[in-house]
C-alpha cells in the first residue's frame, strides 16, 4: 500500500529529445493517494501505457522521479517495486489448479500455509471462483482464466499498488458488468491503490474515483467522473468522454453572447478577456441540447435519428456542421427542418481547446 | 461447431446483425454461410440455388475479421486492390474501384503507406475497403470493431450503415454488444447456444423479444428478472411481498412466471401511483457521464438501475426501486412471452 508520486516525470523513446513532440510522455506531476482507485484513460498512442510501464518499472523515464510513499523507486526493477499487475490477456499456469494459480504469488513469497488458504478463499469468494478452485485452469473459458489473472493480481495483501492494463478486453459484455462492480467492491474491501489503464470511458468512469485523461502524451484533466462530464477542462475531454461526445462549435463571443454564425446564444457568464488570435469554441453536451419543432430555437436540419433503445439521438446539421441532440420522448420528428434549444447552464467556452472560466454576470450585464 | 437448426432468409441489400455472447455460434454460422465449413445437415441457398458444399473460392464472399488482417508488405492501395488483381480486372477498373473505396473509407491520404504505419482504425478501414471492392454478394463482418478504441468504434459505426446501404450486397455483422446492434439497425438475429432465438427488424426484436433468452441477449446492462407465483387473485414476488393487481397478470392462468425489465426502467424515485415498489439495498454505484448505474440487492436478486443524473450512492443505503407495470415483460415457465405481455410497451 502506498502513495504514488510522479515528480517531473517525462519520457522520450528517442535519444536526445529536443522539442515537446519528441516526448511520448510530456512532463507530468501527480500525487496518487494511498488506497485510491485511478484510471488512466485515452486513445491508443496517448502515452497511458508508457506511464504505466514507468510505474511498473518496465521503462526508465528520461526525466523525473517516481516515489512510492517517500521511497524513490525510479531505478528499481519491477520485481523490487512490490506491485501486482493484471494484463489484457490471461496469464495462468494451465497445469495448475485454480487454487494453485491463486496461491502462487503468495507461495513465492513464503507466506505461511494457513494464511495462503485463508487469503485464496477470500479472493475466490470475491471473484466467484470458489466452485472451480479444485479444477485445472487449462479447461476453463477465457473469461474464467481472466478472472484467475485478476485473482492473482489481487491476492497479495501487502503490495504497493495493483496495475491493470485493459483487463476486461477478453470479457463478454454481460460479464463485464459483473466484474466491474466486483472490482469496485474489492477495491473497497482491500484498501489498495489501484491504477487501471483503458481506452474505454465506461470502464474508466465506473471503476475510478479519479480519472486521468491523457491526450497526445500529456494529462489534459484529472477529475471525478462527474467533473469530467460536467466541466471538461479541454475540448478533447468533452469529445472523448460521453457517447456521443460534446458538440464543439466554432463561435465568436462578445461579452455574454456567443454567435454561432449569425445566431446569438445567451451565456450565463461574461467573457471579456478572451485571448486574442485564439480559436474560440462553444461546447455543449448532447444531453443538454434538445431537438424542438421548427421555429423554437436555433434552426437546424435533421439528418438522422438514432434509436439507441432507451433514448433517441438526433444528428442535425447547422451551417454545415454536424451536432448531436437529444430527442424528447413526446416529440415526433417529421421533415428535415427543426430547431435546437441549448441549456445555457451547460454551455462552456473554450480558447485553443482550453476551458475559459469567464466572469459572473452580476455587475455589468442584464 | 454447434449450430442447431438455424433457418434464416437474408434479403439482398440488407444488413443483418448476429447478436450473441462469445461462443453463441456467431462465427460458426458465418463460416457455414461463407462455405468455410460444411453443415452436418441442412442447406445454404443463394437466390434459390443450392450452394451447400461449394468451396469458398466458388462463392462470392468477402470477410472482415476482428483482427486487422492486411498484407504487411503491400501498400494500402495494393492491399485494397489485391482481390481485383486476383480476379484479373483491368488496370483502369482496379484504379477506379480502389479510389472509390478509399474515398468512402477516408483512406485517400494513406494509399501509399504500409498498413503497419497506420492506426488500428485505419488498418481496419483498409480491410473493410478490400472486402467492399470485391463487390461480393455476401459480406461477412465478424466483430470488426472489437479491437478498436472506443471513439474510433463510434466513428466507424456511424459510417458503416451508409457504406452498407450504398453497396447492395447482403451484409452479416456479428457483435456481442446490444448497443452496437441498435446503432446499426437493419435486422437482428439473436443467437444463444447455437440457436437463433429471434430474427426481425432490430428495433422490433429489441422492443418485443418473444422469449426470455432473446430479452437477455438483447439487454445491456443485463435484464433484471424476478419470478412471481400467481395463485388465485394474488401474486407473490420472489423478492418477498405481494404484487398488486397488474393488467398483464389478470389474464394469465395461475402458475410461475418470470418478470423481466430493463435497467433504465428501474427507477429510484416514484413516478406514478400504480408502480411496483421493490425494497432493496445499494450494492455499488457506477457513474458514467450523465447517468449512474446503481447495482441493487433485493433479497437474493441483483438488479441494475440506470438512473439519470450524477449522484453518490453509498453502499448499504436502503432504497425503494420502482418499475412501471407497462415496462414489464411477462414470461411463462418455458420462457415464452405471454400473450398478455405482448401489448406492453416494455422497451
Amino acid at each position: 500500500m502506498a502513495r504514488i508520486t510522479l515528480d517531473h516525470l517525462a519520457h522520450a523513446y528517442k535519444p536526445d529529445p529536443q522539442v515537446p513532440q519528441d516526448y511520448a510522455l510530456k512532463e507530468i506531476n501527480h500525487v496518487w493517494s494511498q488506497g485510491g482507485a485511478y484510471a488512466l484513460l485515452g486513445p491508443s498512442g496517448c502515452g497511458k501505457t508508457t506511464l504505466l510501464n514507468i510505474i511498473s518499472g518496465l521503462v526508465r523515464p528520461t526525466r523525473g522521479r517516481i516515489l512510492f510513499d517517500d521511497r524513490d523507486v525510479t531505478d528499481l526493477p519491477t520485481e523490487s517495486r512490490n506491485i501486482a499487475q493484471v494484463f489484457q490477456f490471461p496469464v495462468v499456469y494451465d497445469t495448475m489448479t485454480v487454487r494453485e494459480n491463486l496461491a502462487f504469488p503468495l507461495k513465492n513469497r513464503h507466506v505461511p500455509k494457513d494464511r495462503i488458504v485463508q487469503r485464496v478463499d477470500e479472493i475466490a469468494r470475491l471473484l466467484d471462483l470458489t466452485p472451480v478452485l479444485g479444477r485445472k485452469a487449462s479447461n476453463l473459458t477465457a473469461d474464467m482464466k481472466q478472472k484467475i489473472s485478476l485473482g492473482r493480481g489481487l491476492v497479495r495483501p501487502d503490495v504497493a499498488a495493483i496495475l491493470f492494463d485493459e483487463p476486461l478486453t477478453v470479457i463478454d459484455p454481460h460479464l463485464k458488468w459483473q466484474l466491474r462492480s466486483t472490482l469496485k467492491e474489492i477495491h473497497r474491501a482491500l484498501d489498495i491503490t489501484m491504477i487501471y489503464v483503458t481506452h474505454d470511458q465506461t470502464e474508466a468512469l465506473t471503476f475510478a474515483d479519479k480519472v486521468v485523461v491523457m491526450h497526445d502524451g500529456a494529462v489534459v484533466q484529472t477529475g471525478t467522473p462527474d467533473e469530467l462530464f460536467a466541466r471538461p477542462a479541454h475540448t478533447f475531454v468533452g469529445h472523448f468522454i460521453g457517447s456521443p461526445g460534446m458538440n464543439i462549435l466554432p463561435c465568436r463571443v462578445e461579452g455574454a453572447t456567443a454567435y454561432l454564425g449569425h445566431e446569438p446564444v445567451a451565456l450565463q457568464r461574461g467573457y471579456r478577456n478572451l485571448p486574442q488570435n485564439e480559436r474560440v469554441e462553444l461546447g455543449i453536451r448532447p444531453e443538454f441540447v434538445q431537438l424542438q419543432p421548427k421555429g423554437a430555437g436555433l434552426p437546424v436540419r435533421v439528418r438522422r435519428i438514432d434509436d439507441i433503445g432507451r433514448a433517441r439521438i438526433a444528428r442535425v446539421e447547422m451551417d454545415g456542421r454536424l451536432l448531436a441532440a437529444s430527442v424528447p420522448d413526446n416529440l415526433s420528428v417529421s421533415g428535415e427542418e427543426a430547431s435546437l434549444r441549448l441549456d445555457p447552464h451547460h454551455i462552456h467556452i473554450y480558447a485553443d481547446g482550453r476551458l475559459v472560466a469567464g466572469e459572473p454576470l452580476g455587475g455589468y450585464a442584464a | 461447431m454447434h449450430i442447431d437448426d438455424v433457418s434464416l432468409t437474408l434479403a439482398r441489400g440488407s444488413l443483418n446483425v448476429l447478436l450473441g455472447a462469445t461462443l453463441a455460434g456467431k462465427t460458426s454460422l458465418m463460416r457455414l454461410m461463407a462455405g468455410l465449413d460444411e453443415p452436418s445437415s441442412g442447406r445454404v441457398l443463394v437466390d434459390g440455388k443450392d450452394v451447400t458444399g461449394w468451396p469458398v473460392q466458388r462463392r462470392s464472399v468477402a470477410m472482415v475479421y476482428q483482427q486487422f488482417i492486411n498484407y504487411p508488405s503491400l501498400s494500402v492501395y495494393e492491399n485494397i486492390a489485391s482481390p481485383l488483381r486476383v480476379a484479373g480486372l483491368s488496370q483502369a477498373e482496379i484504379e477506379s474501384r480502389v479510389r472509390d473505396a478509399a474515398r468512402l473509407l477516408k483512406l485517400e491520404p494513406y494509399l501509399d503507406r504500409k498498413p503497419l504505419n497506420l492506426s488500428g482504425g485505419q488498418q481496419q478501414r483498409t480491410a473493410i475497403a478490400r472486402a467492399l471492392v470485391k463487390r461480393a454478394d455476401l459480406v461477412l463482418l465478424d466483430e470488426p470493431l472489437a479491437n478498436l478504441d472506443y471513439k474510433l468504434r463510434e466513428e466507424l459505426r456511424e459510417e458503416l450503415p451508409r457504406l452498407f446501404a450504398e453497396s447492395g450486397a447482403v451484409f452479416v455483422y456479428a457483435t456481442t454488444e446490444p448497443s452496437e446492434a441498435l446503432l446499426l439497425g437493419g435486422n437482428t438475429a439473436t443467437l444463444y447456444q447455437g440457436r437463433v432465438t429471434q430474427f426481425g427488424p432490430t428495433p422490433q426484436v429489441y422492443r418485443q423479444p418473444q422469449n426470455l433468452v432473446t430479452a437477455r441477449v438483447f439487454s445491456d446492462p443485463p435484464l433484471n428478472t424476478l419470478t412471481i407465483r400467481k395463485a388465485g387473485g394474488a401474486a407473490t414476488l420472489s423478492t418477498g411481498g405481494q404484487l398488486r393487481a397488474i393488467e398483464a397478470l389478470a389474464s394469465v392462468p395461475d402458475g410461475d412466471y418470470t418478470i423481466g425489465f430493463r435497467a433504465h426502467h428501474l427507477r429510484l424515485e416514484p413516478s406514478g401511483a400504480d408502480e411496483i415498489a421493490v425494497p432493496a439495498e445499494v450494492s455499488v454505484a457506477e457513474i458514467t457521464g450523465s447517468e449512474s448505474y446503481v447495482h441493487l440487492d433485493a433479497g437474493d436478486h441483483r438488479f441494475v438501475a440506470l438512473v439519470p443524473g450524477v449522484r453518490r450512492w453509498e453502499p448499504g443505503t436502503p432504497v425503494t426501486a420502482y418499475v412501471n407495470p407497462r415496462h414489464l415483460f411477462l414470461f411463462d415457465r418455458d420462457g415464452r412471452l405471454t400473450a398478455a405481455g405482448t401489448a406492453q410497451e416494455a422497451a
